[in-house]
Parts: structure tokens; C-alpha cells; sequence
């Protein structure tokens, strides 16, 4: 019975990302951005390539950790291909606020990762979701200083 | 035999709900429930008697001091030591193993080994990894078999080199019990001195620390109904003696002058600053219940559960529990996994269930490096758990494998 109200936090949507998770790997040529979680255990290696424009190129992550957290990845690999600096700072700082329950009508920006808004309602799981975020925002910042 | 529903009585937290289910706690490995009498004991503490102690020539004080004092004497006899001079009050086990591992910076030198288990708690590692970074000495694991200590291999490390050898008594994730007594024969065969986190045996079992002969014994008060803050350090007043305070300040001085200070005998050298008085009488409660109920009842009850749970764990497809299988050998702390779930999403599933378990690493990367996997589920069991809880935890797990396999 109880169990039922899982539904909102594993969707449909949540699971496909988290059974075959997009852009996968790793690139070469690209310092790789490596967080933990350290509550659970969860890991992430991420490369993010940006052309001269500043926009990501190219995106890839190697991760252990749980569903939410690799759907997480997955979903936010898919959303800021493509994307300057600027625009990415927004829609993460746009991921963090609809994580912790604020909405926003720009929540739609996030495309598939706005279905993880249900997460809000299990706050010991946020960290899961952010982790990926948490690295991008690591990779926008470290690549500004090079 | 336990009164099982007079005991779940005295925990007035168990009766709640989570997640519009029965609240099912099992993460006693991380900490234990209050009962009545020690929120009790606290409160009254601080209603009646609160005063600084070793201090005030007046009433409180003396109050203070004695309930204080008191209390060091019900961890003393709860763990058979010599003499209260032997039991020190410290914030929990890993201050305890932290100052243990400073005095070993004192001995310690190039060459020189501290051997420890790959089963160990971050916190009888990491201060381990720091006394060898400064004084040269090497770290030494003994790994396992069987899911088990491996004792060939702890034979064949242990040598006139090994100056410490740290071990858990029972292990946080395997649930597994070492064979202390045997390992502080072979330690101090070597001339090693031997030294125990008692985190996870102290509140499951009778300790003994002139039988098991240990040089140092840390645990914490939380882990076995007491409040957070408080634990324990004992160590064998030929040690202590040696041992310089780690903390220095008010409390554990004798006479101070302008360039220097004397200290205090033991145990109070080592007691800087106003200690955690509200912290000690509470654990002195906690050690009053537990003796109450009886910690050979407590084990007999908690090896009953075991049995119980064990097989129908196993019986799950797909569950994998880490650790021996030999019950014998075991405390009431089951790691496991189902399947290729996420032990965070099996954690999540359950706690809707209202069951509470833990997920994770455990505070022991080394040994789920060891074991090859990221992470864990953890059920620990305790006194006010039943057949019912394990029912529920059992129907939990199947459930949640129903749930996953339905979207996943």
C-alpha cells in the first residue's frame, strides 16, 4: 500500500534513463570532473567539452550510484548539449530549486529532468539527484579558470 | 526470556507511524532508541541537579559530582574493569580510538607495524593512517575468509614489528564477531599492545575486559540506549599512566603556574573542560536498563531474531547477504543486497514500508572496496525488536522487489 507512493519518485521516464542512461563513457582529451556522495557512496566522473563558444560540444559520464541518481545524469547530459556557461548555471540552479520544491514556470527548460521534481518529496534523496548537476557546475567553474 | 512488550513500552519512539506505516527501526547499528528511565535519569539531572562538578563546595555540585562519579562506576563494573581509574569519559568511540592512536605517535618509529582489519570503521583506520604518516611506521591489513577474520593471515602479520594491533570486536557491516581474546594473546605474545573498538559488541554483549585481557576497550554511549556525546575509553592503568592527556584546560590540572601546570591522577587528566555530566549520568541510566534485562538475555534474544530472519532472507531470490553464514558467529547486524538494486532505492522502498534501514558504505570504503560492491543495505537488530519486525522487514524486501521489477 505504502509502496504505491513510490510512483511519483520512480516514473516510467526515471527508469528508462536509469536502465539505459544517455552519453556514457568517457572523452578524450577532457579532464574529468569526479564527485561523490559521501552519505551513500554514489560516484560520478563526468567530461564535459566546450567549443570556442563556450557551448558543451560534447558530454559524457561514467557513474555507480542508484537510480535516481544515475537517471539524474542521464537526464542532465541530454538537456545542456549544446548550451553556453550561462545557460547552464540557469537551468542547474533551475534543477536545484524544483528539487527542494520551489517550482518555476521555466522548470520546462529542464526537458526530461523536470520529471524528477517528485524528488522534492524525499528529501533524503536530493543528493542523489544533484550530484550530477553538482559536477557540471564543477566543470563550468574549472574550465573558466583554464 | 526478554518481556518484550514491557520493553517496547519503555521506548515510547517505536510507537509511531512513518509513512502511514508502523514504524519498524532497524538501523541499531548507527544508534539505539532511549528508554523512559534514561530521558528520565537526564531530565532529572538537569531539574534537580545540575551544577558543575569537581568544583562548587556547594550541595549541586556535590550532587552533580556524585551522580558524575557514579556513573563511572556503573561503566566500571558494567565492564568489569580493575578500578574506575581504568574508565575514561569521552565523546564516543572514534575520540576514544583518536586518543589511542595519539599516544601510539609516542612509541611509534621507522620500521614499527599497526595492524588492523580491512573490516574496521573509518574511525580505526583513518587515526591509524595518521600516527604512521607521522612516525614512519606501516600499516598492515589482516583480510578475510569465509567472511570472516582470516586468523592465518592475522598470524602470519603479526610479528615482534607490530607495535598495535587494532580490531574491531564486532563489525558494523558483517555482523561478524572476532575472537578477541585469542587475538590479545597473540598480540601480546608479540609484545603488541592491543586495542578494541567495542562500538558495535558493548551494547550486544556481556564485555569483559580482564578476561579478554585488552590494553584499550572505546565505545559509545549511543549505540546502546544512552545519550549521543558520551562514550567510553578503558585502558589498563599501566598504559594510562604512560599515556600524556591529549587535552589540556580546566579539570585535569592539579596546580598551574605561570610557565607550567601538574596534572590530575587518572582518570581525570584526561577530562578537559567541564565534562559531558548530563551525557554520563544518561549512559549510567542506559547500563542500569540494560543489566535490568540482562546482556546474556540480550544476546540469547538477538541470536534468536537471527535464526529467525536468516533464512528467510536467503530465501529471497535475488538477496545476497554479506558476511559468514555461521550464526555463531555473528551479532545482529545483516548487510545485504537485492539484486541489482540500488541500495539507496531499496532503503527509500523499505522506509515507506516504514521499515528504517541503512544504505551505504557503512563508514567502511576499505571493506566494501574489499567485497566489490559500492554499497549496502543494513538491517541491525536490538532488545525491542520481535519476529514481527523481521516479518515485516522479509515482506518489506519482497515488495520492494515487486515494486522494481514491476517499472524496473
Amino acid at each position: 500500500m505504502a509502496l504505491s507512493k513510490l510512483d511519483s519518485l520512480y516514473m516510467a521516464v526515471v527508469s528508462d534513463h536509469s536502465k539505459n542512461p544517455h552519453h556514457q563513457g568517457r572523452l578524450e582529451g577532457v579532464e574529468e570532473i569526479h564527485l561523490n556522495n559521501p552519505t551513500c557512496g554514489d560516484v560520478i566522473s563526468l567530461s564535459v567539452q566546450f567549443d570556442d563558444k563556450d557551448r558543451v560540444s560534447d558530454i559524457a559520464f561514467i557513474n555507480s550510484g542508484c537510480t535516481i541518481s544515475t537517471a539524474s545524469a542521464s537526464m542532465m547530459t541530454d538537456v545542456v548539449l549544446g548550451k553556453s556557461k550561462a545557460e547552464i548555471l540557469e537551468l542547474a540552479s533551475l534543477f536545484s530549486k524544483m528539487v527542494q520544491g520551489e517550482s518555476d514556470k521555466d522548470q520546462e527548460k529542464l526537458g526530461d529532468a523536470s520529471f524528477l521534481a517528485g524528488v522534492a518529496k524525499f528529501p533524503q534523496r536530493i543528493k542523489c539527484a544533484t550530484l550530477s548537476w553538482n559536477a557540471l557546475k564543477k566543470a563550468v567553474e574549472t574550465t573558466k579558470k583554464a | 526470556m526478554l518481556d518484550l512488550e514491557q520493553i517496547r513500552r519503555d521506548f515510547p519512539i517505536l510507537d509511531q507511524l512513518v509513512n502511514d506505516e508502523p514504524l519498524v527501526y532497524l538501523d541499531n547499528a548507527a544508534t539505539t532508541q532511549k528508554p523512559t528511565p534514561v530521558l528520565k535519569a537526564i531530565r532529572s539531572y538537569y531539574q534537580t541537579d545540575n551544577a558543575n562538578v569537581h568544583r562548587g563546595v556547594h550541595t549541586l555540585a556535590e550532587r552533580a559530582t556524585k551522580s558524575y562519579e557514579g556513573a563511572r562506576e556503573k561503566v566500571r563494573a558494567f565492564i568489569k574493569a580493575a578500578s574506575t581509574e581504568e574508565v575514561l569519559f569521552t565523546r564516543g568511540t572514534t575520540t576514544g580510538l583518536n586518543w589511542v592512536a595519539r599516544f601510539s605517535e609516542e612509541i611509534l618509529t621507522e620500521g614499527d607495524e599497526v595492524l588492523i582489519s580491512i573490516m574496521e570503521h573509518h574511525s580505526n583506520i583513518i587515526p591509524w593512517q595518521e600516527a604512521c604518516r607521522k612516525t614512519g611506521a606501516k600499516l598492515v591489513y589482516v583480510y578475510l575468509k569465509e567472511g570472516r577474520l582470516d586468523m592465518d593471515d592475522l598470524k602470519r602479520k603479526l610479528s615482534k614489528k607490530t607495535k598495535f594491533v587494532a580490531i574491531t570486536h564486532a563489525s558494523n557491516v558483517l555482523g561478524v564477531v572476532n575472537p578477541i581474546k585469542e587475538i590479545t594473546a597473540l598480540a601480546h605474545e608479540q609484545g603488541a599492545v592491543m586495542v578494541v573498538d567495542g562500538a558495535q559488541s558493548t551494547p550486544h554483549m556481556a564485555i569483559d575486559v580482564r578476561d579478554l585481557d585488552v590494553d584499550f576497550f572505546a565505545f559509545s554511549g549511543h549505540k546502546m540506549l544512552g545519550p549521543t556525546g558520551i562514550g567510553v575509553l578503558y585502558g589498563k592503568k599501566s598504559y594510562l599512566e604512560q599515556m600524556p592527556p591529549i587535552e589540556f584546560g580546566g579539570e585535569m590540572i592539579d596546580f598551574v603556574y605561570e610557565e607550567s601546570a601538574s596534572f590530575k591522577e587518572l582518570p581525570w587528566k584526561f577530562e578537559a573542560g567541564t565534562p559531558n555530566m548530563a551525557g554520563a549520568i544518561g549512559l549510567g541510566a542506559a547500563i542500569e536498563y540494560l543489566e535490568k534485562v540482562g546482556m546474556d538475555v540480550i544476546t540469547a534474544h538477538e541470536r534468536e531474531l537471527m535464526e529467525y530472519v536468516f533464512p528467510k532472507l536467503e530465501a529471497i531470490e535475488g538477496l545476497t547477504i554479506y558476511g559468514t553464514k555461521d550464526l555463531s558467529h555473528r551479532s545482529g547486524v545483516l548487510s545485504f543486497n537485492l539484486g541489482d538494486l540500488h541500495p539507496h532505492d531499496v532503503a527509500t522502498a523499505l522506509d515507506y514500508e516504514g521499515v528504517a534501514v541503512r544504505a551505504g558504505h557503512h563508514c567502511a570504503q576499505p571493506l566494501l572496496r574489499y567485497l566489490a560492491v559500492p554499497a549496502t543495505v543494513r538491517a541491525s537488530f536490538y532488545l525491542y525488536n520481535d519476529k514481527a519486525d523481521c516479518d515485516k522487514l522479509v515482506e518489506a524486501l519482497q515488495k520492494t522487489k515487486e515494486f522494481f521489477n514491476g517499472t524496473f
